[in-house]
Formats: C-alpha cells, sequence, structure tokens
C-alpha cells in the first residue's frame, strides 16, 4: 500500500469520534478510529448486537451517460451487463495482465448511472486505470468527496435503523430488502443511499450521506440503537471481523501481483463475457490452474501467524502468511495464507514460521465464519 | 499491589519485590496494556529458567501487535501465572494485579535500583 506523505485527511466524523475518545491512526491518507475501547468487545457487539462503523474513508467513483453500463463491464471481471437499478456486484478489476488493480462493489443507481465503491488507498489508481480503459462517452467522476459512509453491522441493523427518525420513510424498504440490494431516498433534499451490503460477514446495512449530514445521522443511528446495545466499532474491529468471514483484503490478499484465481475470486471472473480488460491473461490461467492459492490454516497454540511470516511444508517453503489474527469468535489462531498450488493439493498440514519458530498449521476451509443472516 | 512500592523498567514491565526475601513479582504496566489493546497470548519464560536484566523473556501477542518482553530484574523463574494460558486478557484488566506475569528469585537486587520509580515512570510516558 502506497504510503501517503501529505497531510493527514480527516472524515467528516473526526469530531464524534474524538468525543468518543478514538485511538486514531493515518490509515490509507486518512485519520481513522482504529478502536474506540477492546477491539475485542468491538468485534463481539457486531457479532451478537451491532455495531457502527466510520468509513468515509472509502472511495466512490461515479461513470455515468451512455453507455456507462457498457464501459463498466469492460473494466470488472464481473458481469453487471444485467444488474437492475437497485442491484449491487462484487467484482475486482484488473490489468491486462490479470493482476488485480481493486476489489470494489459496482451498484446501479440508475440506467447509465453507476457507482464504484473502491478502497481508499487505491481511489487514484483505480480513477486512472478506469480513465485509461474508457470505450465510450460515458464521465468518469471521483465523486469520494460527495459522500460520508456509515456502515450499521450486527443481528440488529435492521431494527436499529427501522427504530431510527431518519429512515421512518423507508421502513418498508428496510424490511424487505435483500442481501446485495440498495435504494435511494431522499433526506432534506439530499440523496441517500442505503446498501444491505458489509465488510464483517453479519447482516448489515451501509449508508452514503452527504458529508454534512454525517454527523446527525451518526448520532440518530447511535441514539435508536441504544436500546439494542450499539456501539462504535473501528478499523481494528472490522480487520478482525472481515478475517473471520474470510473477505479478501487489499494490500493483504490482494494486490499488483495477485490475480483473482489465485485470491479465491474466480467465482467473479466471468469468463464468457465478450470482452474485459485481463480477459486473454484470465482464460490462459484458468485454463492452466494458478501458481498459488489462497488457503486457510488453524494454527496450534495461541500465537499469530502474521502477514509475511513463511508458511512451509515438509521442510520447504511453500507460501507465506496473508493475514493472521486470533478469531474472537471461534477462539483459535487463523491465519489466510497464499502457498503454491500444488502444495496445498498434497496435504493439509503445513507449518507457520513465528519468530523463529515453527508452529504446526493444519489447512480448514474458508470461510472460517459463516453469520447465519447477512 | 502498590505501585508506589513498585520498580519500572523503561520497557514498561514492573517489578515489586516483596518483603525481606528475595523474591519479586513481574509484569507490565498499565500504560503498556493499554497500548498493546487486547492481549490474545503471552510466551513466558519457563518454570525454573534464568531471566538476565533487560534481556527478551518472551512476547506479548495483541490483537493488532506483537511486543517483546524484556526481563527487569535477573533471575531464577520460580513461577509462571498458568491463568494466563487461557485468559490473556487478566493482564488487560488487572496489570498491577492478577496478570501478573511471572515470579522470580532476584539474583542482584541491586538491579532495582537501575529501574524507575512510579513518579519517575509517568514522567517518562507523559514525554513519549
Amino acid at each position: 500500500m502506497a504510503e501517503y506523505t501529505g497531510e493527514l485527511k480527516k472524515t467528516p466524523l473526526a469530531a464524534v469520534h474524538e468525543s468518543l475518545g478514538a485511538k486514531m491512526v493515518p490509515f490509507a491518507g486518512f485519520l481513522m478510529p482504529v478502536r474506540y475501547s477492546s477491539i475485542l468487545d468491538e468485534h463481539r457487539v457486531v457479532r451478537e448486537k451491532v455495531g457502527i462503523f466510520d468509513v468515509s474513508h472509502m472511495g466512490e467513483i461515479l461513470i455515468s451517460g451512455r453507455p456507462a453500463r457498457e464501459f463498466v463491464n469492460t473494466v470488472i471481471t464481473n458481469d453487471c451487463s444485467k444488474l437492475d437499478p437497485g442491484g449491487v456486484q462484487y467484482t475486482v478489476m484488473c490489468r491486462p495482465n490479470g493482476t488485480i488493480v481493486d476489489d470494489l462493489l459496482v451498484s446501479v443507481i440508475e440506467e447509465d448511472k453507476f457507482l464504484l465503491v473502491v478502497n481508499a488507498a487505491n481511489r487514484e489508481k483505480d480513477f486512472e486505470h478506469i480513465q485509461s480503459h474508457r470505450i465510450s462517452k460515458a464521465q468518469v467522476e471521483d465523486i469520494s468527496d460527495a459522500y460520508a459512509l456509515l456502515a450499521v453491522q450486527g443481528p440488529f441493523a435492521r431494527e436499529v435503523l427501522e427504530a431510527c427518525p431518519i429512515f421512518v420513510p423507508v421502513r418498508q424498504k428496510l424490511n424487505s430488502i435483500p442481501y446485495y440490494r440498495h435504494f435511494c431516498f431522499s433526506y432534506n433534499g439530499a440523496n441517500i443511499i442505503v446498501s444491505r451490503t458489509g465488510y464483517t460477514g453479519e447482516l448489515g446495512f451501509e449508508v452514503f450521506v452527504p458529508p454534512e449530514m454525517a454527523p446527525a445521522f451518526w448520532d440518530a443511528i447511535t441514539s435508536a440503537g441504544k436500546p439494542f446495545g450499539i456501539a462504535p466499532a473501528g478499523l481494528a474491529a472490522r480487520d478482525t471481523l472481515r478475517f473471520e468471514a474470510s473477505f479478501c483484503l487489499y494490500g493483504r490478499e490482494l494486490d499488483d501481483k495477485t490475480t483473482p484465481y489465485q485470491a479465491g475470486l474466480g467465482w467473479t471472473v466471468k469468463i464468457r463475457k465478450p470482452y474485459f480488460v485481463g480477459k486473454e491473461a484470465l482464460k490462459e490461467e484458468k485454463k492452466l490452474g494458478p501458481t498459488k492459492t489462497l488457503i486457510g490454516l488453524e494454527l496450534a497454540g495461541r500465537s499469530i501467524g502474521r502477514q509475511g511470516y513463511a508458511v512451509s511444508a515438509g521442510n520447504k517453503v511453500v507460501g507465506n502468511v496473508t493475514s493472521g489474527s486470533f478469531s474472537p469468535t471461534l477462539k483459535k489462531s487463523l491465519c489466510m495464507a497464499f502457498v503454491e498450488t500444488k502444495e496445498a493439493k498434497k496435504g493439509d498440514r503445513f507449518e507457520v514460521e513465528i519468530r523463529g519458530k515453527r508452529v504446526e498449521a493444519r489447512r480448514t476451509p474458508l470461510p472460517f465464519y459463516k453469520s447465519r443472516a447477512k | 499491589m502498590d505501585v508506589d512500592k513498585m520498580r519500572f523498567s523503561k520497557e514498561h514491565e514492573w517489578v515489586a519485590a516483596e518483603g525481606s526475601d528475595k523474591m519479586a513479582t513481574v509484569g507490565i504496566t498499565e500504560y503498556a496494556a493499554g497500548e498493546l489493546g487486547d492481549i490474545v497470548y503471552i510466551e513466558l519464560p519457563e518454570e525454573g529458567t534464568e531471566v538476565k536484566f533487560m534481556e527478551p523473556m518472551g512476547t506479548i501477542e495483541a490483537v493488532k501487535t506483537v511486543a517483546d518482553l524484556y526481563a527487569p530484574i535477573s533471575g531464577a523463574v520460580k513461577e509462571v501465572n498458568k491463568k494466563l494460558e487461557d485468559e490473556p486478557e487478566l493482564t488487560n484488566q488487572s496489570p498491577y494485579g492478577e496478570g501478573w506475569f511471572i515470579k522470580v528469585e532476584m539474583s542482584d537486587p541491586s538491579e532495582l535500583e537501575k529501574l524507575m520509580s512510579h513518579e519517575e515512570y509517568q514522567e517518562m510516558i507523559g514525554k513519549e
């Protein structure tokens, strides 16, 4: 991930975080709340009740005008040709050689108006990549500063929003919206987007609001959430939550050298599409099989395998850890790791080298954790 | 335990030397536990091993980071806090009490003089 050298940006909720006593850290050019209290408590509250996150650092790129749909469909690997207004799709964007530029969500706001939600650290890179592959007159705009993003995640997320006065006019929609759909509504003249998506593996919503309205939304949702035990959750809990749900993170599982097939994201590659950037390379890789494979490992004991630690089989280094954590929900030390595909096929016994010591690691299926209702 | 009777290292460990014998209890400070965040695993030296003044004696794994643990005093490890194996969070909850790490038979109690008082330690972390 590129190190940001300029002045750190603040989200529209900076004052709220300060008043809550959050520990703030630089992340992707922003000063972000990493935790408010205990990471484990914040993690637990999202799994068992409901948490609220400020993820305003996320980038938003709007592609509009004719023919936006065709244009988007050539830069993403997934197929959005039949995605209707209200639809949301997870995908990656690749370079001609098949490596991943970013992973993102594509939402169809209306016909020929596509919203791409991208990783904060990749925002400029993505924008340039999209521009360089433009095939149509469709407009590409970086509108990241036009939106703050709140994520309300956890089993009570729906109840909380339904109880919140701001969302009273759209209660019916909140109640019926399926996973990976969104709807828009007007609030005090502003367009609000509510998307049933998230990065925690729990039922949840992501709410796009104009920056100046973000503190009011945060307060209203937090007040409505009190009876449900809502608590603010920081980036650290967001990371342990996404890790348990085994969602890839750009900079960890995904990077400029990795392809979607390697990262277990082959399902986002619609190789039969007539054309998309990276198709030829990915078609070839699909035929030959990826050289490395993303796997899950369960470590013996409680020490943690962290990013970059060597994974070995027999006496040979066959890969490395991409993410590792003590899983607060499963109470195990777990890792996601890339290993050579031929080693992944051979067996399920590996070792992770932790500060000079080899720790037994047994392969375990991904995802580590699956919620009953997302 | 009374922090005013403890001695503190610049690596954020504390030592409480009790009574007239050479036994001392070792742990990490409230400040260090707070900075590390949720501790999920503590690797401590085994009973019977020797630890040396300001040399690494173990590691602390928190959710977001791993930190080396230094021996704030030399001596033989006489007891290890076994409770931490399953409840490392005790160190977050009670760093000066239930979350202690090891009991050491000091080989050189004069090392205590090289450590800081609570007041001096507070001053150091204030400056950090």
